[in-house]
Order: C-alpha cells, then structure tokens, then sequence
C-alpha cells in the first residue's frame, strides 16, 4: 500500500481512468499548459494530447455547459473547476440542467460528469475565493455532493465519480492536498453513501467531513486526554448521506457534535442535525451541537480568518457541552 | 459560405416582410417538397389545437407555438441526416415532429400524459426523441447552447461526421451562454472538432422586446463575427431558400468540422406564450402584415406555380393534418397519466 498525497492521488486516478476509458476527457482553466493551479493535471497535457486534456477560455458557464453536451453523448468528462467559488457562474447549468437532464427527458439521456477542484477556505484567499459551497449542491436532486477527507477515499471515490452515470460534485480541500496517506493499489473505488467510522467511543458522536474530519479527530485525542471518547464518522458523502452509520452511532453515545468548515445558517450541519432529530429523538441526552464557520464573509487579516473557521478548541467545547462539563455560551450557542 | 464579413447588411428592422424574394426555381425532388409542405400544414394544425387544449385546461403550465416560423424548422431538419442530432429551445413541438416523433406522443407529453416522448416528466418545453436525436428542448433561454458545442465536440471526438444543429431565438443571442459557447465553439472549430450549425430563428421579438430594443447590433449573423464563425442572414419564411442554405451549411459543416451559422428572418403569429393574450408589444396590423408571407402560403403558391398543387390537393392536405391531429389528441385524451412510481424514478441512474 503506497503512501500518497491527496494530490498524487487524485491526478494518479486520472491516468488510470484516461489509460483505462478513451470516453473520459478533462476540461478546464489551465488544466494543460500551466499543468492545473494545484498541479492536479500535472504533465497530462504531454501524456494525452489537447483533445483529451482541454484547456478552456475563462467562461464556466461555457465549458461546464459544453460537458454537458458531451456527456449526454458519452464521453465521460472530468471538469476542473480552479475553485468552488467560480462554479457560481455555471450554476445555471448545474442546476438546471446537469442535475435534471435525466427527469426531464424521461430518462432519455444521462449526464455521465464529475466537476472537481477545491471548496473551502485556504489562507488569505478573502471574501471571493474561501467559500464552502456543499450545502447548496447537496440541496439539488440528480446531484452526488462528494468530500473525500483522505489521498485513500480521493482515489476511490474519483475512481466511482468517473465511472458512474449522474453528475458528480467532487469537493476536495486546498489545504488537503499535501497531505499524506496510504492508499490501497489496484482498483479501489469507495461507493457513495457509505460513512466510516474513523475513531471509536461511547461518549459523543462527532460527525465531519472533508477537511474537519481531521480537526474532528484532534479534538477526539485532546477529549480523550480528558476521559471522553467520541466517536468520529467521515461522512465522505453528503448526498447521498449515510444517514443509518450516523443514527447507530448517536443511538449509542445519546450525544452528538457536527461539524462543518461553511457558514452555520442552513448549513449541511442543520441538515444533519434535523436527521438525528428525527431518528434519534427518544435517545438524545443533549440537544445536538453544530461547530460551523462564522456568519460573514472571508475576512483578509489572517487572526480574523482564523476567528471565522472551526477548529478543534471549538469540537472540544461543543462536546463537552453536550456532557454538561462546560456552559452554554451566554447569549445561546454562538461558536465555530 | 459567406465570410463572417461578408454576411448580408442590417435589413430595416421589421424583420420578415423586407427579406428579398427568392426567384422561382425548379423544383428538385417534387415529392419530398409536397411531402414537407404536408408537415407544415400538419404543424400549424397542430399547434392551432395546443392552443385549443390550453384553453380547456388540457395543457398546464407553459405553452409556446412555432406558428409562422414552421419553414425554418422544416427546411433545416430536411437536411439533416438520420443520424445527426440537434437541440432547440423551449418553442419545440414542430421541430419534434418534423423529425418524424409521433404527433400523438407530443401531444401527450404537452398533456402529462405517461406516453408522452419524455414520458410526461418534460412538458412542452422539453421535448426529447433521442432516438431520433432531437436531444432536448431546454426552458433557460440560452442555457442550451453550451451543451450542443459539447455535443458537436463529442461527435466528432468520436469518428465519423455526424453533425449537431443548435436553434437557438434571437433572444438568446444576448446571454452569456451564448458568448462563451460561440468562443469555444470557434476555438474547437480550428482543430475541426466542433461540427455545429447554429440557426438563430430570428422572429423579432425577445418575448415582447423587440430586437432593436434588445441587441445593440441587429444584424444578428454579424454577432458570429467576433468568433470567427461565417454566417449569413436568410429569409426564414421561404422554405426552399432556408433548405438550400441549410443544404450548403450542412455540407461545410460536416466536411470540416467548424461550426457555421444561420441567421433566419421569420415572424411568430401567436403571443409569445399562452399567457400572452394581448401583445401590447405589437399591433394587430403588424401581425397581419406578417401573416401576408405566411411561410406556409408561399410555399403553397410555389407548388401550384410549378403545377404540383391545386384547390383540391390543398384540401386533401388540410383534411389529412386534421385527421392527424385529431388522432394525436384522442390519444394524448386516451392515455393514461405517469404512475405515482414515476414521481422518483429517473432521478439517479439505476446501478449509480
């Protein structure tokens, strides 16, 4: 089992899918010649030639509309966006017709398409370019909304995203991509829907995902120093949700924190927190945390871009008040 | 083709009635033109009656009507291969039924009925015979665009030389979708893989703004400049002249692969949609001038002045589209509506 970064793995999925399926293409800004802004697409350009790796003018609208198009032809087109934050301006097509090409046709065509790149905050990108826009895909029906945490569950569910039959909103995280992990080799893919259990406890339930599944984990360690062992679930998926692990999990521990990198109103928090509300209602023993992003725009000056993020002080906070051993905040709940 | 240059000067601006008559001319294939004459008069009839169902409350939501701009749709899709594909916007049953999907399956679509051609899940707006490959009728008024310079791309990323035709109004022109698709459109052109015939089906309204209220420049084809894309402005009433340029655009198009595009003067006689009783945009005696170049009598006269038509051909026409539509909307009355099952089916794919 080698060891990979989130970033080789990814691009190394690439290869394999391109060498595998003639079918898959990639489009996207400087994807070719200046070898992808996280270096994604590094050296495909060479390896597969400009018909297969496009590079695109500057018009997300255009090229995620044009693979659409492709995709309803059969081509298997993985789209680069440079940042979560541009596809905004393809949201039209997204919504409108990747996400609803199959219903409204009457199941005549399918819209085989994975639109990939970074979502979340990096390090004084500012108010534009920090935004975590999962809740508002996972709202959408006929969309998969994926955000793998680790370079393993990158791999296998890139491998399921390309292979599949419907759009595929793949979230993964700038400040993921150096990190490190072991992947397994030959053909791994994660299907979607399936949550996994990264750290076992019976004392609280932490639910994360993409990057705050790390942060969900230091929190678990420094809770533990202090007697409480949480429970963490990746998410990897949050459309489909695997609403079964996290209702067992919370059934257990009658406790649960969720946590997520976005702004808290309407938020895939609130979402997940209505599901346990209503699945796990009778067996709650505290009413369920969320530990969000604040409720502004990405502020520039790093201390209080740091102010406008969770992290792990806050999970610990957060869990520690659904056991009673730390007060609610004055004025209500006001963290992450 | 004409040069993006060279494409015809700004006509006065009231569209169809100064388009340039064509000449008589022989006529090639007299079946086929008397063939396509009966599908225009089927098409009218048809939407004469979609109008009908509206008002009886058979058809819901939306409804727009190609009425008056049948030679435009006709002439293009008589060129087009079997196996070349296309896409319109939402002003689509002719265009559905001109490449041959069955009238009663249309009108059971506009219906909601579960033997509609998207199984009653689209409505009007869209329509789908992939089969036939019409690949969609789209409500966001320029969002299919992109999706047919994919398409073409993929055709030809594919082998072979199939082609991809894009109507497209003239309201559309003006979205940003269409800005970005022409440019890719043009930049995949040059390496001949983007084999797209745009036709713009000018009929001078943007729902009621008119075009020189709504585009800066009215010459449409001139817009396709900026891109490096040829186009040339047609009389879109008169169908031998829409299928000859459609023959020519055709050919250029599949033998390389760059996209080619068409801009159509026509007129729509109905209001922009069904909720749009009272046209405040345009006068009566406007509708009525443009009803004087009806697409459907001009081709009418040319089959009679050629000998092929007369009174009672004419007749037997009118009689055999009424027979038709009335079959269509028995059918579309007689089927059944989609199941309660079908509310989640086709939202993911089965296996995904």
């Amino acid at each position: 089992m080698p060891e990979l970064s989130y970033r080789d793995a990814i691009r190394a999925t690439l290869i394999e899918e391109m060498d595998r399926d003639p079918a898959v293409v990639l489009l996207g800004e400087d994807i070719g010649a200046y070898q992808g802004t996280f270096r994604i697409t590094a050296d495909l350009l060479g390896r597969y030639g400009p018909t297969r790796v496009i590079d695109t003018p500057i018009s997300e609208l255009g090229f995620v509309g044009a693979a659409i198009g492709m995709a309803m032809l059969g081509l298997r087109p993985v789209v680069e966006m440079m940042t979560w934050n541009f596809s905004l301006l393809a949201f039209d097509q997204i919504v409108n017709n990747a996400a609803k090409l199959r219903y409204f046709s009457g199941g005549q065509v399918e819209v085989p398409l994975v639109i990939r790149g970074p979502n979340g905050a990096g390090v004084q990108l500012s108010a534009q370019h920090s935004q975590s826009l999962e809740a508002i895909y996972a709202h959408v029906p006929g969309l998969y909304v994926v955000a793998p945490a680790t370079p393993a569950e990158a791999r296998g569910l890139l491998r399921t995203a390309i292979r599949g039959r419907d759009p595929v909103i793949f979230l993964e995280h700038a400040a993921l991509y150096a990190s490190k992990g072991e992947v397994p080799d030959g053909d791994s893919a994660l299907p979607f829907g399936r949550a996994e259990v990264v750290r076992g406890g019976d004392h609280v339930t932490v639910v994360a995902y993409s990057r705050m599944v790390g942060v969900a984990l230091e929190a678990a360690e420094r809770l533990a120093a202090d007697g409480i062992e949480a429970e963490v679930i990746n998410l990897r998926t949050l459309r489909p949700l695997d609403v079964a692990t996290v209702l067992a999990s919370v059934r257990r521990t009658h406790r649960a924190v969720v946590v997520q990198e976005q702004w808290r109103l309407f938020g895939a928090a609130a979402e997940i927190a209505a599901t346990i509300a209503e699945g796990a209602f009778d067996l709650l023993d505290a009413p369920v945390e969320r530990v969000t992003g604040e409720d502004v725009p990405m502020p520039y000056a790093r201390n209080l871009e740091l102010l406008a993020l969770p992290d792990a002080d806050d999970v610990v906070r957060a869990a520690r008040r659904t056991l009673y051993r730390e007060p609610a905040p004055a004025g209500g709940r006001a963290d992450g | 083709m004409a040069e993006p240059s060279r494409h015809e000067p700004a006509s006065t601006g009231d569209g169809a009635g100064t388009a340039v008559a064509t000449p008589p001319r022989q006529i090639r294939d007299p079946d086929d033109a008397l063939a396509w004459y009966r599908r225009m008069v089927v098409a009218r009839r048809f939407e004469e009656e979609t109008e009908r169902a509206f008002r009886r409350g058979k058809i819901g939501g939306y409804l727009h009507v190609y009425s008056g701009q049948e030679a435009v749709a006709a002439g293009f899709l008589a060129e087009m291969r079997d196996d070349d594909i296309f896409f319109t916007a939402y002003r689509d049953h002719a265009h559905a039924l001109f490449r041959g999907s069955p009238p009663g399956a249309v009108m059971a679509e506009l219906f909601g009925k579960a033997t509609g051609v998207a199984r009653g899940k689209g409505g009007s707006m869209h329509l789908f015979d992939v089969p036939r490959g019409f690949y969609g009728g789209y409500g966001i008024v320029g969002g299919h665009i992109p999706l047919a310079v994919g398409a073409a791309y993929a055709l030809r990323y594919q082998g072979g030389d199939r082609v991809c035709l894009c109507f497209m109004g003239d309201g559309a022109i003006n979205s940003g979708g269409f800005h970005e698709a022409m440019n890719m459109a043009g930049l995949w052109g040059q390496e001949g893989l983007c084999p797209l015939l745009v036709i713009v089906e000018n009929n001078q309204f943007a729902m009621g703004t008119p075009v020189a209220r709504s585009s800066a420049v009215t010459d449409l084809a001139s817009r396709f400049a900026a891109y490096g894309i040829p186009a040339e402005r047609i009389d879109g009433m008169d169908f031998f002249t829409v299928r000859a340029a459609a023959r020519r655009a055709i050919a250029a198009v599949r033998s390389s692969g760059r996209p080619v595009a068409i801009e159509a003067l026509t007129y729509r006689f109905a209001g922009h949609g069904a909720a749009d009783l009272f046209q405040p945009y345009r006068s009566r005696e406007d509708v009525e001038r443009a009803r004087g170049r009806d697409p459907i009598l001009i081709l009418e006269r040319r089959l009679r002045e050629a000998g092929l038509l007369d009174d009672a051909a004419v007749a037997a026409a009118a009689a055999e589209a009424e027979a038709i539509v009335a079959d269509a909307v028995r059918f579309a009355e007689e089927s059944p509506a989609p199941p309660a099952e079908a509310l989640h089916t086709d939202v993911y794919g089965a296996d995904a």
